[in-house]
């Protein structure tokens, strides 16, 4: 066999070889980049429209018929989810179909937070009869803060504004 | 998506995908480069393609097959690199081993010695396949690996009866590490580092607290209470107990090793690592001072080349003349001299193959190999959600760790040569067929560790109330 050959195939299997390694990495290297839940979160934000999804939504859990009444429902610019944006549930939704939706560390809440700064029945967030959501505390021991004031009366929630409890943050979305 | 059935989305149920299908396309380049490296080796030595070059592909492929099939039925969300990797490495191994039986020099050698020359590969290649068989059988019938808990203080015993046997069975090489059963060997020690792993991990997940709570500072170190001492005193005193009635450095560092690290990974304390190193030097210089195997082999170690040149093993030499004259590239398969190693060239010795043939790059590209096998054990360790199992797949990994480091620094002259085999590549039936038990269950662990979390199940009163769990 020609020496060229062999220096040929000694070089090309030193290639191979490393070629191999490289590849290796590049299959983990989704370990090193970013956790999988803001991946998601944030392709879903940007990938799926939120009208169509909501209209999905809505023919999927066939609506009690009081919710059609709310006259606010079909109003261009209102929210149609909640989402958690900080502390242990962050990523989580919760789309808005007019129900009230009650947040605290007991087990039939809502949203069950995890956190010791978390009053059992903390607050709660419901609609108005116009349609706007409305965040109430519920007596708890460590406040409810929307945009850093804490609340002491139920306050309309602009959309996209951080309501903080303990570590736990929240807004609404259209 | 999922979350358009409920109301409410808990994003991190989806978890990472299977995989699988990048495994597979891993195992089919790992297998081409074996038979790659196969091919040039053949034309090198003897001018033609090898004749068994397509049953050799077929038989790696095969096997690199069943184990993927495996994997895709028991352990769907494993990770994606082991077994590629695996399957790369002991094909490698078979390729080095077949090249080294080609060699007239040591069929000399052991006709000078009276012995016939066997060729060891196709040995080699059954040991793979019961090895690959094992692998199918630990995934198959280790339905989860916390069973292995059950069994702590068991394996415990079984680990001590496997290091304590081979000291009554005759020495060889100057070393009891054997057990011989009529013309029949195995290396007990190859199969007692997963046992006591096992052990490591089920005493440590119980015992962690104690150790890392109860503690006084001192100088910056958090030193144990005298009596949680104990363990650590038990097993320092078990591994000097093996190096001196078996004259083996290799199992006795890996023991006392694969201790230290888990004890530091159990209780997050620097001290143990400290103490760990102080023991096991003053150890291993109070029993090199006594012990005249363990003298020879530091002297080999100290002095290669005066201990070949008045007489003595020329191994170490020869593998150090064999890795300088590698360079950079290699020789290339096939042309290189390290079988003037002689003795245990294709087994403890092999990775002087590896330096000479394919150079400091290839030497790299392999050692690489080994770290990512270690990596994803310790990233199996991280994700894994119950303690035993972060301390078992941190223990295997750290096992094979150790062993690779012990082997490699022997063959290059870092530390003193010890009596083990480089992971998959060695000859040796024991090594490769415990390896592939411990790739398993790192499989298992981490098919475990990968699995998403189970969706929430649809509520049916889903308007009135919602429970969303983190």
């Amino acid at each position: 066999m020609s020496e060229l050959t062999l220096t040929v195939m000694r070089l090309g299997f030193l290639a191979v070889l490393w070629l191999f390694v490289i590849v290796a990495v590049q299959v983990i290297r989704s370990d090193l980049f970013g956790t999988r839940v803001t991946q998601r979160g944030s392709a879903r934000r940007a990938a799926a429209p939120d009208r169509p999804q909501t209209q999905q939504q809505r023919q999927q859990s066939a609506p009690p018929p009081q919710r059609q009444q709310s006259g606010g429902r079909g109003r261009r610019g209102a929210p149609t989810k909640l989402v958690v944006s900080e502390g242990t549930l962050t990523g989580t939704t919760v789309a808005l179909q007019g129900q009230t939706i009650t947040l605290g560390r007991a087990h039939d809440s809502t949203i069950v937070l995890d956190d010791d700064y978390a009053s059992s029945r903390h607050a709660r967030i419901y609609p108005d009869r116009d349609g706007q959501w409305i965040v109430e505390d519920l007596g708890s021991t460590n406040g409810t803060y929307l945009d850093r004031t804490r609340l002491t009366t139920p306050t309309p929630i602009p959309l996209g504004a951080p309501i903080r409890i303990g570590k736990t943050v929240i807004e609404l979305r259209k | 998506m999922s979350s358009s059935t409920t109301n409410t989305t808990t994003i991190s149920t989806a978890g990472p995908p299977s995989r699988r299908n990048t495994e597979l396309a891993m195992l089919v380049f790992a297998v081409i480069i074996p038979v790659f490296a196969y091919a040039n080796a053949g034309l090198a030595l003897s001018d033609e393609m090898p004749s068994g070059m397509l049953s050799y592909g077929l038989g790696l492929g095969l096997l690199a097959a069943v184990g993927h099939l495996v994997v895709r039925k028991f352990a769907p969300y494993a990770d994606p690199l082991l077994l590629p990797i695996a399957t790369l490495l002991n094909g490698l191994g078979l390729v080095l081993i077949w090249r080294l039986d080609q060699s007239r020099r040591l069929a000399q050698r052991a006709k000078d010695a009276g012995m016939a020359f066997a060729p060891s590969a196709p040995n080699q290649l059954i040991y793979s396949a019961l090895g690959v068989a094992l692998f199918v059988g630990v995934l198959i019938l280790l339905k989860d690996h916390r069973i292995l808990q059950r069994y702590t203080y068991i394996s415990m015993v079984v680990a001590l009866i496997l290091l304590i046997l081979p000291m009554f069975f005759p020495a060889r090489f100057g070393a009891r590490i054997w057990i011989t059963l009529g013309s029949f060997s195995i290396q007990p020690g190859e199969f007692a580092k997963i046992i006591i792993a096992v052990f490591f991990s089920g005493y440590l997940m119980v015992k962690r607290d104690a150790l890392a709570l109860a503690s006084r500072r001192f100088m910056g170190l958090y030193l144990p209470r005298g009596r949680d001492l104990g363990p650590i005193l038990v097993v320092w005193g078990m591994s000097i107990l093996i190096l001196v009635f078996e004259t083996d450095l290799g199992t006795s560092l890996l023991f006392f090793g694969l201790f230290v690290v888990m004890l530091y990974v159990a209780t997050e304390r620097t001290s143990w690592i400290v103490f760990g190193l102080l023991m096991s030097a003053a150890g291993a210089v109070g029993v090199a001072t006594f012990e005249p195997h363990v003298q020879s082999r530091v002297d080999a170690w100290l002095q290669p080349f005066e201990v070949a040149k008045n007489g003595g093993s020329d191994q170490i030499a020869q593998a150090l003349m064999a890795f300088g004259s590698g360079g950079v590239f290699g020789t290339g398969l096939g042309q290189g001299n390290s079988d003037l190693i002689g003795f245990a060239a294709n087994s403890d010795f092999i990775l002087a193959t590896v330096g000479e043939e394919l150079g400091l790059a290839g030497t790299m590209g392999l050692l690489l190999l080994y770290g990512l096998i270690v990596e994803r054990g310790v990233r199996t360790a991280l994700a894994a959600r119950d303690p035993f199992g972060k301390l078992l797949a941190i223990g295997l990994s750290a096992a094979f760790a150790i062993q690779v480091f012990v082997v490699a620094g022997g063959v290059m002259g870092l530390i003193p040569l010890t009596g083990m085999t480089m992971p998959f590549i060695a000859q040796g039936g024991s090594s490769v067929i415990a390896n592939w038990a411990l790739v398993a269950i790192l499989i298992k662990v981490s098919d475990t560790a990968r699995r998403p979390a189970p969706t929430p199940a649809p509520t049916t009163d889903a308007e009135m109330t919602q429970v969303v769990r983190p």
